[in-house]
């Protein structure tokens, strides 16, 4: 028998619990990065969920939306890292005060 | 089934943690990878396999190969623990108490309406999706698709490098 909509729920807020608390304590860039894409698949896993107990197609469709902003999320941030490491020579987020004061 | 979805959601939790846990970039990619391959056999499990082979291609297969391939380029050291900024261990403990909180109370609240799966076999397939994303969704799929142009040109001009304009300086000196 299947497990019900609760368990799928509540794996999905523990991933996102997961991804937010490593959003607050990793002090990679990189690290960063692939927290926030923790958080998205949690949300994604939602979704699927509620696209299965309910029988519509539409939250399936989401999921496919948010993998392309992740995607594009991905060439974008990394790009922002490169360059960042190139002007610093680390990627701690803690010396990024650029625009400090 | 329940046994299969208490491996594979301990599989995601587990890799998540040591994702996050992991003090080399590369061991916390690899464990994300884990974790998408452990959502994706859950997708598997939800009547959606055209999700769960999207999530392998492009989570596990064009994002991860873009972070491994940037981790190995930038040559990173370990991470050094938090120093400067003490309040954040505070700030991120609130943080994960009150989500799991919230996380629990959706669960009770959930349980109790008790949703149970509905017998619709045609959803998820990608027969389905692609009608619903190139009728009735096509405006937000244009949208993505913008998105998608606007994202190669931003990444191109990220991370190129910028020439020294040698040209107009004489023109200033002058």
């Amino acid at each position: 028998m299947q497990p019900g909509l609760e368990s799928y729920l509540a794996l999905s807020g523990i991933l996102f619990t997961i991804g937010a608390v490593g959003v607050v304590f990793k002090r990679n860039a990189i690290g960063l990065f692939m927290s926030i894409e923790i958080m998205l698949n949690a949300v994604n896993l939602s979704f699927v969920a509620f696209a299965r107990f309910y029988g519509d197609t539409t939250g399936q469709l989401f999921v496919f939306i948010v993998m392309s902003v992740a995607a594009v999320e991905a060439a974008v941030g990394l790009g922002i890292i490169i360059t960042y490491f190139r002007n610093k020579s680390s990627v701690d987020v803690d010396e990024a005060s650029l625009m400090k004061n | 089934m329940t046994v299969i979805f208490i491996l594979l959601a301990g599989l995601a939790i587990g890799c998540a943690v040591s994702c996050v846990y992991q003090k080399n970039a590369l061991y916390s990619a690899i464990s994300l990878v884990g974790t998408f391959i452990a959502l994706a056999s859950i997708y598997l499990t939800l009547m959606a396999p055209f999700i769960a082979i999207a999530q392998i291609l492009v989570y596990a297969g064009a994002i991860m190969v873009l972070v491994i391939f940037v981790i190995l380029l930038l040559n990173l050291d370990e991470e050094y623990k938090l120093s400067r900024m003490r309040y954040l261990y505070y700030i991120g403990a609130l943080l994960g108490i009150g989500l799991l909180v919230q996380t629990f109370f959706i669960f009770n609240t959930v349980k109790k309406s008790s949703a149970t799966a509905v017998r619709n076999t045609t959803a998820g397939n990608a027969e389905s999706i692609g009608m619903a994303m190139y009728t009735e969704y096509l405006l937000p799929v244009e949208i993505v698709g913008i998105l998608l142009l606007m994202g190669i040109v931003g990444a191109m001009i990220m991370a190129r490098r910028l020439r020294e304009p040698k040209d107009l300086r004489v023109e200033e000196k002058e």
